[in-house]
């Protein structure tokens, strides 16, 4: 009984850990118009593993690499011959797909792909949650230090410009933090479901906040209560974990855009 | 205006340019401490571009901008495109200008916006809007105030109104202020100094010199003989005729398009010559 509440307990803090960083984080993304974006950064992180286990480095520092050296690739290379969205869709299936391959290059390594893929929430070690809770606090911790001057640069890069404030360079902040998270969550969701982790506790929380601050405050408490509620949905009815962190968020999302609209209604005028 | 005064923004040999077309060409420009400077120019001269190398916001391709070390810039946009994911009420905005809520409160009622405090920015009209962001401008203390045809979108007395209320601010706070505009009529009356720009400075001066060179003349056409009267007739009469200001105006932009072609391409073969040498 201890043995099977040591490895759910740790599931939990994994969630939590990733629901932390996430929700403010998620909030850029979205304000951004950045899930795209997000989509292809991730993508890149199986390529990492690859990486990784190919140079003998631990597994969330070649993903933080790849994840990081894709980003900056994007954001430098979009605007130039496609529009951005065709860039970002071959970026993102392309590094999806080289990734596969590259795993497949690997000799003498079993290499659990759906685990990378879906995530293996359920696995995770002393180790990974240290990782895990370690990034997610310097995640955190960027994005605190440069609070103000994110929101600036997002509202508007020549009012930023205006207040002494280097857009590109807040950019570049959230590009970084970006990649630390996908390292973090990688083996919580997984590759293909990190980008839900971060917009759809975001877009949850737009329902009802009225300040960027309250926004990110209430995406950590939904994306929080999405991974308890996901890790509880999949040992009661035996479904995959990672998946169904998404489907509470999900719910979440459904469920506050219709109590926000039923309070719109009862509204006088 | 003392002439031993640092400048507070200055720039030399200015040279921008955008996917392969040149935008700006040698320009030079400076302002001074309270000084009013108007930039006016047709559409395409390069106003906006100008503007933002002033505050940093781009980074020009030739020459450079030199701002006086600690210039505390109080901009106000030509629009600003909040996106609806993203909550911001006025208050909220009002402290990214790191304000605190009594000096906050103060600037909006400076600006006639007491009571919008809670509004959320998307909910507010254009004149609002506008209010708003001047309150967030003037929130930083500024030593100069930028203004990028501000008052865009605003109604003929909401324009009037609203020029009227920058001149107040500048006497009280003693800022300089720098703006780009097309309304020439309402602008001018309130420079020390214009510059009529079209991808290079054609002419700059006092608002009544300016307004008799030929350079512009030749940009914006005759009907501005008709605006400068009015100009005038407004300065000395506080209470304008709106409606002979609106027929004055009226003829500016046509005579502008039919005589801008020949001399633009003039000057821009002249720019090109000397760029090259």
């Amino acid at each position: 009984m201890s043995v099977l509440g040591d490895f759910l307990v740790r599931a939990g803090l994994a969630g939590l850990g990733v629901a932390v960083a996430a929700g403010p984080l998620g909030c850029f993304v979205v304000w951004r118009r950045m899930a795209y974006f997000g989509d292809a950064t991730a993508h890149a992180a199986l390529l990492g593993v690859t990486l990784a286990i190919a140079l003998e480095l631990p597994v969330a520092l070649g993903v933080a690499i790849a994840a990081l050296a894709m980003a900056l690739t994007v954001s430098a290379a979009t605007g130039r011959t496609y529009a951005m969205d065709t860039m970002l869709g071959v970026a993102s299936h392309g590094a999806l797909a080289v990734g596969l391959v590259s795993v497949s290059f690997l000799t003498g390594v079993r290499v659990d792909l759906m685990g990378y893929l879906f995530g293996d929430i359920l696995a995770v070690t002393r180790t990974d949650l240290a990782v895990i809770w370690g990034g997610a606090a310097a995640v955190i911790a960027l994005l605190v230090w440069r609070w103000g001057r994110l929101i600036l640069s997002t509202l508007n890069a020549d009012l930023a410009a205006a207040a002494g404030v280097d857009a590109d360079r807040e950019r570049l902040i959230l590009t970084v933090a970006l990649a630390i998270l996908v390292a973090v969550a990688l083996k919580v969701v997984g590759v293909l479901l990190i980008t839900a982790m971060l917009i759809v506790p975001a877009a949850a929380a737009r329902a009802f906040a009225r300040t960027p601050e309250a926004m990110a405050l209430h995406a950590v408490g939904i994306g929080a209560g999405a991974a308890l509620a996901g890790l509880a949905g999949s040992w009661r009815f035996d479904t995959p974990t990672g998946p169904s962190m998404v489907v509470a968020a999900m719910l979440a999302l459904v469920a506050a855009n219709l109590g926000a609209a039923a309070v719109r209604r009862r509204k006088p005028g | 205006m003392s002439a031993a005064d640092a400048p507070l923004i200055e720039a030399r040999g200015l040279g921008f340019v955008r996917g392969g077309q040149p935008i700006l060409a040698r320009v030079d420009f400076r302002i001074g401490a309270g000084e009013i400077v108007t930039v006016v120019g047709p559409n395409g001269s390069g106003k906006s571009s100008l503007l933002r190398l002033l505050i940093g916001a781009e980074r020009a391709d030739a020459g450079a901008v030199i701002r006086r070390p600690g210039l505390r810039i109080g901009y106000v946009p030509q629009r600003l495109a909040i996106d609806h994911t993203m909550p911001m009420t006025v208050n909220r905005f009002l402290a990214l200008a790191e304000a605190d809520a009594g000096a906050r409160r103060a600037a909006l009622m400076r600006v006639g916006a007491q009571g919008l405090g809670d509004r959320q920015m998307i909910d507010l009209s254009g004149g609002q809007f506008q209010r708003a962001l001047l309150a967030q401008a003037l929130l930083r203390r500024p030593d100069v105030l930028v203004l990028d045809e501000a008052a865009q979108g605003l109604d003929q007395p909401g324009v009037g109104r609203f020029y009227r209320l920058i001149e107040e601010l500048r006497s009280e706070l003693g800022c300089a202020v720098l703006m780009v505009s097309h309304d020439l009529h309402v602008v001018m009356a309130a420079s020390d100094r214009v510059i009529c720009l079209n991808g290079h400075v054609c002419c700059e001066g006092a608002p009544t010199v300016v307004s008799a060179a030929p350079e512009y003349r030749a940009l914006f056409g005759l009907g501005t003989q008709g605006a400068l009267a009015l100009y005038r007739h407004e300065h000395d009469h506080a209470h304008g005729h709106g409606d002979g200001l609106d027929a004055g105006f009226g003829e500016v932009p046509g005579a502008a398009g039919r005589e801008r072609a020949p001399d633009d391409a003039a000057h821009r073969g002249h720019g090109r010559q000397r760029s090259g040498a």
